[in-house]
């Protein structure tokens, strides 16, 4: 992977995010009302001084083109503006909430991939045998059951059947003050299910396609040489079939990825997670636009450095790739 | 008069449809989905009921009352008649979220796909961009500016669920325009509209009409979790807020949130199911007389 490449990606990374800036702008505009009244927060009950002070930071009474300069050059410099409602600093909120959403996203796609894919290359195996029957109903409920559902239904069963992991928050209380040891293992704790009911959509489909590409490949005649020259049954299917298998699986995860931050965004609200989607789902009730936005802001960008990632691996896999750049 | 048997070519339609009766998962999802299509649109008719109004004590246990087989939510609602009217908003806002989704997205593809170069170039590029934005949350910023009515909710779905349809179509685009039946087309001075929509469209068919049954189960999914979240229509009951508005009480009571998404799933899976069948039958490789 040449350096030139990297850049251009990044770059064209920023671009995109800059499109999403501006899309914010035009939203706000777009919306009914005063946009100083709409920036404020319906609920926020602002005061005329506060309309003014907006009216003045926005530059909401110059030319449009000029309030876009200003609302572009605010955000490249960190500043998200205020929200009315939590009163601090969108930037400020957001820094304290993306790690929670980081952490849940992240965990839900290595637990959908790696079980989703163990369990697609054990199908291959035997393409009309029972798992494989399986797996394929199994992907077709985990596309159909919506996630919300999912995390309730655990909540019920695991708040009063078996109450072996916490059904809400990312803390215990009791343990706010215990050493860092404890304290990762509290958050794993509290992340079993969350990550599990986010996981368990992906996992089916990851299951799905890694069967279905697994398939293509075992019939090829690479496959025949390294088990004709002996290569054990887990070595041909997870070292040689498998890394040929992977590309349309890594082109998935990266296309997922925006899915996936949508899907914690629900979950985060049914499992009580301190995250970003909490946040947008509670600055959403209180109409308090700026920081709805600013998380429309992050989350994109989450998107977009996911895809850079992606592009990446692809070319790691795929050295054919590498040569043609 | 010519005494050989005539040959008549079977109808792709007919022929796909012969396939795809003989999947009995696809068949048994069609069904379902008949059966939950009629009850939604009759339903309401035969069984009299208001979902918002409040006939009973809250919380009845299903089974305990028999007027109220599924029992009452947490005021006292009866669950059934939420039920069957609870699911025409839903599948009228996946239907038309859908047809939009297909409709923006098999035009931009269509151009992109066809004309390729610069037009190709700039219409993907936009396409990124929406895959960017994470598409729940950017629905639900778009409804919360504008009034949650069913129509804003199809439209903020429609406007979030294309990208993946222009892509597959262009795809689609990309191989038949090099086809030698377009060559054919175009050689007897036939224009570049008559060719999309009439020459490569309807041969590029079979994978988007198998991607518009999955749009339609992807749309319901976003309207439930739309509404679930309290962002539908406050006045127009429909399964997604039956969950939300439950969710308080789901340890005290479990039916008023499992039925409303049990209702869902069977949905979506039911479509699902078409779809994959659909899938099946217009693949020639498993195409066996």
């Amino acid at each position: 992977m040449t350096l030139s490449y990297l850049l251009r990606r990044i770059g064209y990374g920023l671009l995109l995010m800059l499109g999403v800036v501006i899309l914010n702008f035009f939203l706000i505009r777009l919306a009914p009302g005063d946009p100083a009244v709409v920036i404020a927060g319906e609920m926020g009950g602002a005061t005329e001084e506060m309309l003014e002070s907006i009216r003045e930071e926005y530059g909401l009474n110059k030319p449009i083109f000029t309030q876009l300069w200003i609302y572009v050059s605010g955000i490249a410099t960190g500043n998200l503006g205020e929200s009315f409602f939590f009163n601090q600093p969108v930037s400020k909120l957001i820094g304290l909430r993306i790690w929670p959403t980081i952490l849940l996203v992240i965990t839900a796609q290595i637990l959908s991939i790696s079980i989703g894919v163990f369990m697609g290359v054990i199908a291959a195996r035997k393409p009309n045998g029972i798992l494989s029957g399986i797996v394929s109903i199994f992907a077709t409920i985990g596309y159909a059951v919506p996630v919300f559902w999912t995390g309730i239904m655990l909540i019920i069963l695991f708040a009063s059947v078996i109450p072996i992991f916490p059904v809400e928050g990312m803390q215990s209380v009791k343990l706010r003050d215990a050493g860092f040891v404890v304290k990762t293992l509290d958050i794993a704790h509290h992340l079993v299910l969350p990550a599990f009911t986010l996981a368990i959509i992906y996992l089916a489909q990851y299951a799905r396609l890694s069967r279905a590409s697994m398939l293509e490949v075992l019939g090829s005649d690479y496959i025949r040489t390294a088990r004709a020259k002996g290569a054990s049954e887990v070595s041909v299917l997870f070292k040689h079939a498998l890394r040929n298998a992977a590309l349309p699986i890594l082109t998935v995860a990266g296309l997922q990825f925006g899915n996936l931050i949508s899907g914690a965004l629900l979950v985060e609200t049914v499992f009580n997670w301190p995250g970003m989607g909490r946040l947008a789902f509670d600055s959403i009730l209180r109409r308090d636009y700026p920081t709805i936005l600013g998380v429309l802001f992050f989350a994109s960008a989450m998107v977009v450095v996911a895809n850079i990632i992606t592009d990446i691996s692809y070319r790691w896999a795929d050295p054919r790739l590498r040569r043609k750049s | 008069m010519n005494d050989t048997p005539e040959f008549k070519p079977e109808s792709p339609g007919l022929e796909a449809w012969r396939m795809f009766r003989r999947n009995i998962p696809a068949v048994f999802g069609l069904v379902l989905l008949i059966v939950i299509f009629l009850a939604t649109l009759y339903g309401a008719l035969i069984y009299n009921g208001d979902p918002f109004d409040i006939v009973w004590a809250p919380h009845e246990m299903p089974g305990a009352t028999p007027e109220f087989p599924l029992g009452t939510d947490y005021l006292g609602r009866d669950i059934i008649a939420g039920l069957l009217t609870g699911g025409g908003p839903t599948l009228a806002v996946g239907a038309a979220a859908a047809a939009l989704t297909m409709f923006i997205g098999i035009s931009l593809g269509a151009l992109a796909g066809y004309y390729g170069g610069w037009v190709d170039n700039l219409l993907m590029r936009f396409t990124e961009f929406f895959q960017v934005l994470p598409a729940l949350l950017f629905a639900m910023v778009l409804v919360t500016l504008f009034s949650p009515s069913l129509w804003t909710i199809a439209f903020a779905i429609g406007v979030v669920s294309w990208p993946q349809t222009a892509r597959l179509t262009r795809a689609e685009f990309l191989k038949i325009k090099e086809l030698e039946y377009v060559t054919a087309a175009r050689a007897i001075g036939a224009r570049n509209k008559r060719i999309i929509w009439k020459v490569i469209l309807p041969n590029a068919a079979p994978p988007l009409i198998v991607s518009a049954t999955l749009t339609i189960g992807v749309a319901i999914l976003f309207e439930a979790g739309l509404s679930f979240l309290g962002l539908g229509d406050p006045n127009v009951m429909s399964w997604g807020l039956m969950i939300g508005a439950n969710r308080e009480f789901i340890l005290e009571a479990w039916w008023p949130v499992t039925f409303p998404g049990l209702a869902i799933f069977l949905t979506v899976f039911a479509v699902s199911l078409v779809g994959d069948g659909l899938n099946d039958a217009f693949n020639p490789k498993l195409r066996q007389r």
